[in-house]
């Protein structure tokens, strides 16, 4: 049993226990927690299969932004998940048959690399084996697809400026620091040196 | 090695675009570090930008398929740039007067629209499935946030969610679609479609992928059966933003419509043309009955604009260049006449703000007459009456149908125009025949201007600029055969 064997099955068995877990498992916060672990179970086969940069993304946007978010939002709406979960045993076997469904078209795409092996050679681009790709990545990102790579960043601006527009209000009661208020204080406005004679108090 | 662009030089026939992006960035630092109060400003300068990308559009016309293939420059991406930035430009002075009332005093609103409008370029010069979806999603996005941005009224909120929600739902019907067409095909590039389609010929996954994304771009000019958000979305909305809605996005998605189908799909025109003549009779029948029970001036517009929608689909429905042609002519003078109505209706106001309903306009000959003359004279042109700009409209597009033996088509159309004078007529009834019941009051001067250029345009279009816009239209669609 070579090692990245074991560590294949390793991953892959503790991602599908978390998964399960993260159906399973009675408190929300856990169920977050286990669905974390998930991820980086599965960046974890991702580095196996050779794609370190989706591994990485994987663990930067899925574990970093979007599992602590699902974990704020957990949180800090009181959702009663005890009643969500109340219906689930009706709708299992729904879920059942949509898993089958799946699991005949994976047995499908899966299939037909094993009867006509020539598909799995025909790839848009050719793959250059000498460099890792996020160098890869990184080639093409700013230069072939550099007119869609700053669209959809136009596109992040406008989400950005649409969800302060819609959602920042500026409070009139709340305090704030003015910083150049702060340091524009002079010690003759503020501060009085009273001369005191001892034993008599101000 | 993986790029066309060596030199600055080399992107010059997307100077437009490249000034609009850097453009709205600038505009963005000034509003962030300026005082906030000072939306007028920045309103201006978004105007200027808008022009300056026009004239930089007009000035340098270099064409060229750019960006490996994924951005194309032509006479016909020009020509609708410039509907698109004109539409742009004429909504946001549209918005300028009593802007705190409609909840636009936001500087964020005038940059959110630069945004827009550089989405809709991106639409109009997409020549790859990658290209048009990003730039219909930046448009939209924009959008969404447009039509919501008065957002402690209700009726704003619910347009805007509408909006988002049912555009979210086309988004993913473009882009199931989309990946249809990539894989039947293999390409994602409009033109190597086009070249695949020709040598593998039909198939029906290439078919289903076809109607998937006429339906998504159907959503966005609103033909019916994807119109419900119109009325909803157009009644919610501040005024100005309906006329920002009812404008540019309509031409930038016709736009996209005519690229689509004329060139990607030009292997395969008897399937888009049933598609295409389907949506426009369906939608100048429906807006046409639909529209005759309405209340709100609003809604009115809505159902009128989803009926033109219809009119100008009859041109694109013959599939050759003078249905393009014609399209292109209809497109401008529908920008012309959107610009002046809305203007004519945004200068009407009485002491209860802005009009809402038809029956507001009562009396509105007595007290301005002006006004109620030249939305008169733009209700005549809506429905096509010669010698106004609307009928040679329609005449260019029903030309071309029926040379394309369209016949029934273009009967159902004329017929569906001849209802639609019914509700057109009724609003200019409410203003010359009822009796008054509120004052209204002056009109700003910026849309006294806007309302006087429209209403010159449309009255003598045929003596004046008529032949240019044809000859320039017939340019625009020659490029594309």
């Amino acid at each position: 049993m070579t090692l990245p064997l074991f560590f294949f099955y390793l991953f892959s068995i503790v991602a599908i226990a978390s998964a399960f877990m993260v159906i399973s498992s009675r408190n929300p916060v856990h169920a977050v927690l286990f669905l974390i672990l998930a991820f980086v179970n599965a960046a974890g086969l991702f580095m196996l299969a050779g794609a370190e940069f989706l591994a990485l993304i994987l663990i930067v946007v899925y574990v970093g932004a979007v599992a602590v978010l699902f974990l704020f939002v957990v949180m800090m709406l009181d959702v009663d998940f005890a009643e969500l979960k109340s219906g689930m045993l009706q709708y299992a076997p729904i879920g059942i048959l949509v898993g089958v469904v799946l699991l005949l078209e994976l047995l499908l795409v899966a299939g037909s690399f094993v009867i006509s092996p020539e598909v799995g050679g025909s790839t848009g681009l050719p793959i250059d084996v000498s460099m890792d790709n996020t160098r890869q990545l990184g080639l093409v990102l700013y230069t072939r697809y550099v007119f869609l790579f700053q669209g959809a960043g136009a596109v992040l601006l406008v989400a950005m400026i649409g969800a302060i527009v819609l959602t920042l209000r500026h409070r009139s009661t709340a305090k704030r620091q003015n910083p150049v208020d702060q340091v524009a204080r002079k010690a003759s406005e503020t501060l009085k040196v009273v001369k005191v004679k001892s034993g008599q108090g101000l | 090695m993986n790029s066309d662009v060596t030199d600055f030089a080399s992107i010059a026939p997307a100077y437009p675009e490249l000034l609009m992006a850097v453009g709205a960035l600038v505009l963005l630092v000034i509003g962030v570090v300026i005082n906030k109060e000072k939306s007028a400003l920045i309103s201006w300068l978004a105007v200027l930008l808008i022009a300056a990308a026009g004239l930089t559009a007009v000035l340098n016309p270099a064409d060229g398929v750019l960006f490996n293939g994924v951005f194309i420059a032509d006479a016909f991406a020009r020509y609708m740039k410039l509907l698109v930035l004109g539409g742009a430009a004429l909504s946001l002075i549209l918005a300028m007067p009593n802007d705190f009332e409609n909840g636009l005093h936001k500087f964020e609103y005038s940059i959110l629209a630069v945004l827009a409008t550089l989405g809709m370029m991106v639409m109009v010069s997409a020549n790859d499935l990658m290209s048009l979806y990003v730039g219909l999603e930046l448009q939209s996005l924009a959008l969404y946030v447009m039509a919501a941005i008065k957002r402690d009224d209700p009726r704003a909120t619910e347009a805007g969610l509408k909006y988002f929600v049912l555009g979210a739902l086309s988004s993913g019907l473009l882009l199931y679609g989309a990946s249809m067409v990539y894989g039947f095909t293999g390409h994602t590039n409009l033109q190597e479609i086009v070249s695949a389609i020709a040598m593998e010929g039909r198939s029906v996954g290439l078919i289903f992928g076809m109607v998937f994304l006429l339906t998504g771009v159907a959503f966005k000019i609103s033909a019916v059966p994807f119109h419900m958000w119109t009325p909803d979305v157009y009644e919610g909305a501040p005024t100005p933003v309906t006329a920002f809605l009812a404008m540019a996005p309509k031409v930038a998605a016709m736009s996209l419509m005519i690229r689509l189908v004329m060139d990607t799909f030009q292997p395969i025109t008897g399937d888009w043309q049933q598609v295409v003549i389907f949506l426009s009779i369906a939608s100048m029948v429906l807006a046409a009955f639909a529209a005759i029970g309405q209340k709100s001036i609003k809604r009115l517009i809505a159902y009128s604009s989803i009926g033109h929608v219809g009119f100008a689909l009859v041109g694109l429905s013959s599939g050759t260049q003078v249905g393009v042609e014609g399209v292109a002519i209809y497109m401008a003078i529908y920008v012309t006449m959107t610009a002046g109505l809305f203007a004519c209706i945004l200068s009407l106001r009485t002491e209860n703000g802005y009009v809402e309903t038809i029956d507001d306009l009562a009396g509105a000959a007595q007290t301005r007459p002006f006004v109620a003359a030249i939305m008169a004279i733009i209700m005549f042109s809506l429905i096509g009456l010669p010698p106004l700009a609307g009928f040679f409209a329609k005449w260019q597009v029903f030309l071309a149908a029926i040379e394309a033996r369209l016949f029934v088509l273009a009967v159902i159309g004329m017929l569906a125009s001849a209802v639609s004078a019914f509700y057109y007529l009724r609003v200019v009834k409410t203003m010359y025949f009822d009796e008054p019941k509120s004052t209204f009051a002056a009109v700003p001067n910026e849309l006294n201007i806007i309302i006087a250029v429209s209403a010159f345009l449309i009255v003598t279009y045929y003596f004046t600029v008529g032949s240019a816009l044809t000859n320039w239209a017939h340019i625009a669609a020659g490029s594309l055969f």
